[in-house]
């Protein structure tokens, strides 16, 4: 809960600073395309942060975005599928895809990060190769439900912000309240003990991958409409750096066994408002990830050493 | 022994959140006095030992060393002292080899010139490493990996480490906790030597019989108080027991109550992946204990095991209450109602940096979840329980497992499986660092359960503990059962002797009839 406090109020005081110094900021516009933003990426950070917590990372989560961008513009603007069949296709397909990097892991004992950095690689060189190199675009089309769920609004509210805050209340029961949540902590502390204690702990790590890629294919098909095109080069590059980033500012440890979602949803968020103070505040943008870099290296070495103080100020208690 | 201390401690405090650990404690060492230092868990020993070796700081007192002040501020400055510490947990680093672990910091060099580039001389290592081992009667190879070896040998290989150091004062925090017999003899013997040419030793253990032969004079605590001592000529059980717990403990072990008894585990021929050659066939009732006793590495553990599932079994058949049983991992057996309480707390007994509850209610979580969500209110019922009834000492129940003495750990450790309703429970070192009050404890709760109908088998090194609360006995020697006693053939001798596999036929035949 500590850390939570720590990074919410870094939170607040940032949006605040921002508010007063460019008061764009408050505009429904702007509030309309950063919460869109906090949610395309919060998503796809929260399957991040259950990997985390197992004490594994997902490092393909951009490359995917990318193949699944290509994969689903052929099927629904060259094999004209109907978009019912084809979101499933594509759902399904990069939820197989988890389930393969969850049984390279945990069956045939692989590292994750080395199997998900070979996904990086080879589902960013599929996606380049079935796409000729060349950006597909989705047009204007609406693709019946689906423009209008993946990048619509209800209300004034983006559904991708709308999905998010479902999507975390479910894994926040998930994780916090439910046997599967807790077994997800214990292998992340101790995969040993936790199998001595009769957990399945193939299971549990391998699902982790496969729940990490369900959220990550909810989030890509929003992006892709976002962007309204993919180019199979750029899109999604690096985005799996921002998820594991929000992971760890909102308080999972790269080490496994320790995280919460409301900490990742406040690092999600705290990522959006930096990329929208440099934006706002005109700082070139050339600077972006510099900025980003450096708030997150502060953020933790606060979070550090407030940690480290209170174990000192607690001693003569 | 009459001499001037060399090392004097005074007024120590140490507190925790929550906790007082030491309370103004004092305590003085005599050169080549063998000291030891009794309490019950948590009663703040290895917080002591923590301090002497540098890791803690105490909050107030005096460590005073040849008449002089000093302050020990790291593992480092302790080594520098003269100080030779075992800690109660292992401090060995998994990804070398035992030679490696020895010198860790003090590596036999080529080109020392080098500086911090100079070459590890491995093959000096090793050599020099021999005779520490031999020493200890370790018969391993210094370059096997500290990842293969058992609880028992990574112990020994820990001693070995501190004795290496040619300390002046030796600090030993449960050295014996998971050795059989056979190696505890040769360490006190070895002990005593050292005294003799003047090495002081402090040392802790809850045998007590292990104190009786070497302590020159004992030192009790009590909730964190100097709680009196006792000099050479009135060092025995029953004052110690006295000193430590304030009253006398009557009834150590309990009897069987039942003479009907069904079989409710076989085994049949069970290879495991330690001892890939022999197959083990044995029985166990309800309402019986079944000992397994053996020499460090015997596969008494690894048979546990296979039986658990959590290691694989080559081959063998197991069958619960007549009906063959197919156990392919832990949730198998668990589901079978048989349980495994493991012998290494640290690496598969507990996650220790979960709480106290969570610990406790994983095993059996589904059974506090509706529809696969935790009930907080059962689960923290079911916590709170346990901890009463096994008396483990902790602030709360929402302290993270790690901050509570290695004990009062191993207490969770049971708890863990205790209140699950088992059929057949395999308990591996199940006393392992626990007082005598709580040993006590122990022993009645499994007796209990074995007279509730339940096949407890208890796998341990400490033999008086195996004869006093087992039934039957089955000694293992090299991967197999080499004989089974029943009570009326116990003795320390009889177990020895089929243990080491001195003179063997006619004990083993006495109750052997299924080897
Ligand atoms: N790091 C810690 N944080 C909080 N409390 C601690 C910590 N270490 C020890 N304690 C508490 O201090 C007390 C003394 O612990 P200590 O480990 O010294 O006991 P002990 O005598 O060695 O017991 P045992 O025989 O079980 O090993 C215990 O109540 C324990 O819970
Ligand atoms: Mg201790």
């Amino acid at each position: 809960m500590k850390k939570e406090l720590g990074i919410g109020i870094l939170l607040l005081v940032l949006c605040v600073a921002v508010a007063i110094l460019n008061p764009q900021f408050l505009s429904t516009a702007n509030l309309q395309n950063t919460s869109r933003l906090v949610g395309m990426f919060g998503i796809f950070s929260i399957g991040m942060g259950l990997v985390i917590i197992t004490g594994g990372i997902d490092l393909s989560v951009g490359s995917v975005f990318a193949l699944q961008g290509i994969v689903l513009a052929i099927l629904l603007t060259r094999a004209h599928w109907p978009w019912p069949a084809a979101t499933a296709a594509v759902v399904v397909g990069v939820v197989l895809l988890g389930v393969g990097h969850g049984f390279l892991i945990t069956v045939v004992r692989l590292q994750p990060f080395i199997v998900t950095l070979c996904g990086l690689l080879f589902y960013r060189g599929l996606a380049r190769f079935i796409s000729n190199d060349e950006t597909r675009g989705f047009g204007t089309s609406s693709f019946g439900l689906l423009r209008p769920l993946a990048a619509g609004k209800l209300g004034p509210v983006p559904m991708p912000f709308v999905v998010l805050l479902v999507v975390a209340a479910v894994m926040a029961v998930v994780l916090h309240r439910s046997v599967y949540g807790r077994y997800l902590y214990a292998v992340g502390r101790n995969e040993e003990a936790a199998r001595f204690s009769g957990i399945n702990t193939r299971l549990v790590i391998g699902s982790a991958y496969a729940v990490s890629m369900l959220l990550a294919a909810i989030s890509g098909i929003q992006l892709a409409f976002y962007t309204n095109s993919v180019s199979p080069s750029g899109h999604g590059l690096s985005y799996e750096l921002y998820g594991i980033a929000a992971a760890v500012l909102g308080g999972c440890s790269l080490r496994g066994g320790e995280g919460s979602i409301l900490g990742i949803l406040l690092g999600s968020a705290l990522l959006q408002v930096l990329q929208n103070l440099v934006n706002l505040l005109g700082i070139p943008s050339s600077l972006n990830l510099a900025v980003m870099g450096a708030v997150i290296l502060a953020g933790i070495c606060v979070d550090q050493l407030l940690a480290s103080r209170a174990k000192r100020t607690r001693k003569p208690a | 022994m009459e001499t001037t201390p060399i090392l004097n401690l005074l007024g120590v405090c140490k507190r925790f959140p929550g906790v007082v650990a030491l309370d103004n404690v004092n305590l003085s060492l005599g050169s080549g006095e063998i000291l030891a230092l009794i309490g019950e868990n948590g009663a703040g020993k290895s917080t002591l030992v923590k301090i002497l070796a540098g890791v803690l700081q105490p909050d107030a007192g005096r460590i005073v060393l040849d008449g002089r002040d000093l302050s020990v501020r790291s593992a480092a400055d302790a080594a520098a002292l003269g100080f030779g510490v075992v800690h109660q947990e292992l401090n060995l680093l998994d990804n070398l080899d035992v030679a490696g672990n020895l010198f860790l910091g003090r590596e036999p060099a080529r080109f020392a010139w080098a500086g911090p580039l100079r070459w590890i001389d491995s093959a000096a290592m090793v050599r020099q490493s021999r005779p520490h081992l031999d020493r200890l009667g370790l018969n391993i190879s210094p370059r096997t990996p500290l990842a293969q070896l058992s609880l028992a040998q990574q112990q020994m290989v820990e001693i070995a480490k501190a004795l290496s150091q040619n300390a002046r004062i030796l600090v030993l925090d449960e050295p014996t906790s998971s050795l059989t017999r056979a190696e505890t003899y040769r360490l006190l013997l070895t002990l005593k030597d050292l005294s003799r040419q003047g090495v002081s030793v402090l040392f802790i253990s809850h045998r007590l019989g292990e104190i009786c032969e070497i302590a020159n004079r004992v030192v009790a605590l009590r909730d964190g108080k100097n709680a009196g001592e006792l000099p050479h000529d009135r060092i025995d059980h029953a004052n110690m027991v006295r000193l430590m717990i304030g009253r006398d403990l009557r009834s150590f072990y309990v009897p069987a109550s039942s003479t009907a008894r069904r079989i409710r585990l076989q085994v049949r021929g069970l290879r495991t992946t330690a001892w890939p050659d022999q197959a083990v066939s044995f029985d166990a009732a309800g309402g019986e204990i079944l000992g397994l006793a053996g020499l460090v590495g015997c596969g008494r553990s690894e048979l546990a095991r296979a039986i658990f599932g959590v290691d694989p079994m080559p081959a063998g058949q197991i069958a619960l209450d007549g009906r063959p049983l197919r156990i392919g991992s832990a949730r198998d057996a668990i589901d079978a109602g048989v349980y495994l309480v493991p012998e290494d707390r640290r690496r598969t007994g507990l996650i220790v940096d979960m709480t106290v509850r969570q610990n406790i209610s994983l095993p059996a979580l589904r059974r506090f979840a509706s529809m696969l969500l935790i009930r907080p209110d059962r689960e923290t019922r079911h916590a709170d329980q346990q901890v009463r009834m096994l008396q483990i000492k902790t602030p709360s129940c929402e302290t993270p497992a790690m901050n509570l003495s290695g004990g009062n750990q191993q207490k969770v450790v049971l708890a863990k499986w205790l209140g699950m309703k088992p059929k057949v429970l395999i308990v591996d070192e199940p006393t392992r660092g626990i007082d005598v009050g709580a040993k006590a404890e122990i022993y009645r709760l499994l007796r209990a359960l074995a007279d509730q109908d339940v096949a407890v088998i208890v796998i341990s090194s400490d033999l008086e503990e195996v004869l006093g609360v087992s039934d039957r006995v089955a000694v293992m020697r090299e991967g197999k059962i080499v004989g089974i006693l029943p009570r009326s053939e116990f003795s320390e001798r009889a177990v020895m002797d089929l243990a080491f596999g001195t003179a063997s036929a006619t004990a083993a035949s006495g109750g052997g009839d299924r080897s």
